[in-house]
């Protein structure tokens, strides 16, 4: 415990002692909502309260996910017939690259940071984000990244075309695209690092006296282990674009064979980066599952232990399995037998985490509320996305389905109804505890409905046309594919357009309803629901009593 | 530090500052800068505005921070939140250089005997590049860059570049020095090793360019020349401007050392920048070695 000086150990005895059964008043003084600036730019330009970061990372994050969104749906509809419809090949590869840049950098990534902003204080007991200013930089830096990045898709000559993967020797020969794309990674890599600074220190200086690691709730511990993830692959991720930027701009050989460089470099820097970062995606969601199933089901998580060392490892074997994106560029037979065997091992210890998942709902008094049908469809369809993942990793299996739409199936299961629905899960969960406000159950069901049967519609026939041959990134295709494109395109419309019904459920909840408990879900244990609902502008300004957080503690503790 | 500061029990949490979204502007304008600058959109006045904003920034930033340490607003706990937020930006730069790092072996390890044709790619010694000859130094198959007869010479370890590794070692020491004399509050100790060390890394930094000069002028080794040119210059260059940013956080403290800042007891922006200054230091003699020597 680094928590234990004198003073706050007093602070924490003699604190506020709550006599609510439900912790209306837990935690913060009389005054605490007096903190609050006024005036809406003094707010939020220069806040450096970490719920009004965490609300402002949520809703850039929204934003994002609505334009890369928009993105997808103009790709469904130039492949809803073959042919070219709407766009030139040229268009089309720009949209297939910045709707991955902006979905990855702008809106999965943004909503795991805003939710750790939001919950990792209120989680560990902690008064606010351990440094508050550089929680601010972290987040303003992001929309003018954003601005650079979208205004790169306008300027002439057009976006670049490469995918979101930037490889050399195509990436080297874009246009006026290239220098903001780069820039503006530059900058996502800058907030990143901070944030993940941040998010580091918080967990590990800032935790109330009591809250030892191995009574956090899971959603920290997974964002703990992301954020190392984050700290040690994101400098790489810049340090190759830089060679990007010189191979083109300075003429540096990189990159280039004939001065001695190779473009298969560029693959194995971007990757070492890459393939840590599908965990940095993947890893709070696993977090957010792991407090939610156990809420619903009245059950203490199952190997709660299990699940840290299982996260850990996986974060170990995420940066000695990179090649695998490269199984057909020509890799020595031993790096092939390698890569393929390392990443099988990483099935380990996610069935781990699936099984314990699982053994949680185990005779459990199971009800469905919103969080659970997404936390109970990320378990189905993540799993998916992981089986996909592992005919992927055999590297003669590879070698067929490299580069065809079962890539594309593969990881938007992971990717959407892994890490998008774990973050929904996470909205639908914590919602009440932002707002005060119990939100539309019919609309939140309808929504959670209609996401998961057309995310089904729109990725699922992807795995056919891929393994028919239908290779990713092209506008146009041959007319046998046509059937399963069409069920495709039709998915995603109906996909895009109920995530309308999200942004009408989150304005209602916003402005008003039935007022939440300070518990809000009668199986929710942990410190966040020892605060009342709205959850105040300063919370734990005192640090939690023993007693708050012994009735705080996640159930392993109280139940194990 | 005043240690009787009557918030000194709670950790101290800022409200609203206007530092970092200005931060933000200036890390922008650069950008923006920069990007119109190698688009040819505008000539190189645009790279002034955003360093400059970024500047006022940090010296904004840093005022208000020196201000609050010096009125004892931050306990110990801060004080730990400030040394762990440093040592994971130190590993954030680390795994910044191990990007330039694993180019520079990959190249000299994989990428330039495959071009000659080792193992299973001999077909490019057959077809692609006849009358390659892999080795390094290398310019690459096509002797891309160099003097005007594509060939080049290397920097020998054991002149300048052995002078500039006792230089910052000899640097590495004198910090330590000055800690001691923090530390023990023999202050005319600090100052002196202080600036010592600074100038020490300023004398590095010249040297360095007087060695640029050198290479491109005469031995024709330059960023263009190929691999060798590339993991050189990137290396060396991005090793230059850390040791340039480390120097000038060194003159910072001691200019704060001359005003009576820092106790024997509690000193992070020192801890801080002398950790930073062991960092340049520890990549130097990667650079030194496997740069340079082997």
């Amino acid at each position: 415990m680094a928590n234990t000086d004198n003073a706050t150990t007093h602070a924490a005895l003699t604190g506020h002692e709550e006599h609510d059964a439900h912790g209306e008043h837990a935690g913060h003084d009389e005054h605490a909502d007096h903190g609050k600036p006024h005036g809406f730019w003094h707010r939020w330009l220069t806040s450096t309260n970490h719920k009004d970061i965490g609300t402002m990372y949520l809703v850039f994050s929204c934003i994002m996910f609505f334009i890369g969104g928009a993105h997808a749906m103009l790709i469904r509809a130039e492949l809803f017939h073959p042919g070219l419809q709407f766009f030139d090949p040229g268009t089309f590869n720009t949209l297939t690259t910045y709707h991955g840049l902006i979905m990855i950098f702008g809106a999965i990534m943004p909503a795991f940071v805003g939710l750790a902003n939001w919950m990792v204080p209120m989680m560990v007991g902690a008064p606010d984000m351990a440094l508050p200013r550089m929680n601010n930089y972290s987040f303003w830096i992001l929309p003018f990244a954003f601005a650079l990045l979208i205004g790169s898709e306008f300027v002439p000559g057009g976006g670049g075309g490469t995918g979101w993967t930037i490889y050399p020797p195509l990436s080297v020969e874009q246009g006026y695209a290239l220098p903001m794309m780069i820039f503006a990674i530059h900058m996502m890599g800058a907030s990143s690092i901070m944030g993940a600074i941040n998010v580091i220190v918080t967990i590990m200086n800032m935790r109330a006296p009591g809250m030892s690691l191995l009574r956090m709730p899971l959603f920290v511990w997974t964002w703990l282990i992301t954020a190392f993830l984050l700290i040690a692959v994101m400098p790489v991720l810049a340090g190759a674009v830089t060679m990007l930027l010189t191979d083109h701009f300075f003429g540096t050989s990189f990159f280039n064979a004939a001065g001695g460089g190779d473009p298969v470099m560029f693959q194995h820097i971007f990757w070492f980066f890459g393939h840590p970062e599908v965990y940095i995606m993947i890893l709070p969601a696993f977090g957010i599952i792991s407090e939610i199933i156990p809420t619903f089901s009245r059950k203490p998580l199952f190997g709660y232990d299990a699940m840290i060392y299982a996260t850990a490892s996986i974060a170990f074997l995420s940066f000695i399995v990179w090649a695998h994106h490269m199984f057909t560029v020509g890799l020595p037979l031993a790096s092939e037998l390698f890569f393929m065997l390392s990443t099988m091992l990483i099935a380990i210890p996610t069935g781990v985490k699936v099984f314990n998942w699982v053994a949680t709902m185990y005779r459990g008094s199971i009800s469905y509320e919103p969080p659970m049908l997404w936390a109970v469809a990320f378990v189905f369809l993540f799993s998916i996305g992981g089986f996909s993942g592992l005919m992927l990793a055999l590297a003669p299996a590879d070698f067929q389905y490299q580069d065809t739409y079962f890539v594309v199936a593969h990881f938007h299961y992971v990717l959407l109804t892994g890490a998008a629905f774990g973050i929904m899960g996470g909205v639908y969960y914590w919602l009440p505890k932002w707002t005060g406000h119990m939100y539309n159950m019919t609309l939140a069901k309808w929504h959670f409905w209609m996401s998961a049967i057309w995310a089904n519609v729109l990725f699922f026939p992807q795995h056919f046309l891929g393994l028919a041959g239908m290779p990713r990134r092209v506008p146009d295709y041959a007319t046998q594919f046509t059937d399963w494109n069409v069920v495709s395109s039709i998915g995603g419309f109906a996909f895009g357009l109920s995530q309308i019904l999200f942004v009408i459920l989150l304005w209602q909840c916003a402005r008003g309803g039935e007022r939440a408990t300070g518990r809000v879900w009668e199986g929710a244990r942990g410190l966040e629901w020892e605060l009342p609902s709205p959850a105040p502008y300063h919370s734990w300004t005192e640090a939690p009593s023993m007693a708050t957080l012994e009735r705080g503690a996640p159930m392993h503790q109280t139940h194990g | 530090m005043a240690t009787t500061h009557p918030n000194s029990d709670k950790y101290y949490i800022p409200h609203g500052s206007p530092w970092p979204i200005l931060g933000s502007v200036a890390l922008f304008a650069i950008m923006a800068g920069a990007i119109s600058y190698l688009n040819d959109w505008t000539g190189a006045w645009s790279f002034l505005p955003g360093p400059l904003l970024l500047a006022a920034m940090f010296f904004g930033w840093f005022s208000t921070v020196i201000g609050e340490s010096q009125h004892g607003t931050y306990n110990q706990e801060v004080d730990r939140s400030f040394r762990m937020g440093m040592m994971w930006f130190i590993f954030s730069e680390v795994m910044f250089f191990a990007a330039f790092f694993g180019a520079l072996f990959y190249a000299r390890r994989l990428a330039v005997p495959w071009l000659g044709g080792e193992g299973v790619k001999v077909l490019n010694k057959l077809y692609l590049w006849k009358s390659y000859n892999p080795g390094w130094p290398t310019n690459g198959p096509a002797h891309v860059g160099g003097l005007s007869n594509g060939t080049f010479s290397v920097i020998p370890p054991f002149g300048l570049p052995a002078v500039n590794t006792l230089i910052l070692l000899t640097s590495s020491l004198t910090v330590t020095i000055a800690h001691h004399g923090l530390r023990s509050g023999n202050r005319v100790l600090l100052k002196t090793f202080l600036a010592l060390t600074f100038l020490l890394g300023f004398s590095f930094v010249s040297l360095q360019i007087h060695e640029y000069g050198e290479a491109y002028r005469e031995l024709g080794l330059r960023l263009s020349t190929g691999i060798y040119g590339s993991t050189f210059f990137m290396l060396t260059g991005f090793h230059g401007l850390h040791v340039t940013i480390g120097a000038t956080m060194l003159v910072v403290i001691w200019l704060r050392t001359m005003r009576g800042h820092f106790t024997p007891n509690h000193h992070f922006a020192f801890e801080a920048v002398a950790w930073y200054w062991h960092f340049v230091d520890v990549v130097w003699l990667g650079l030194f070695t496997f740069v340079y020597w082997l």
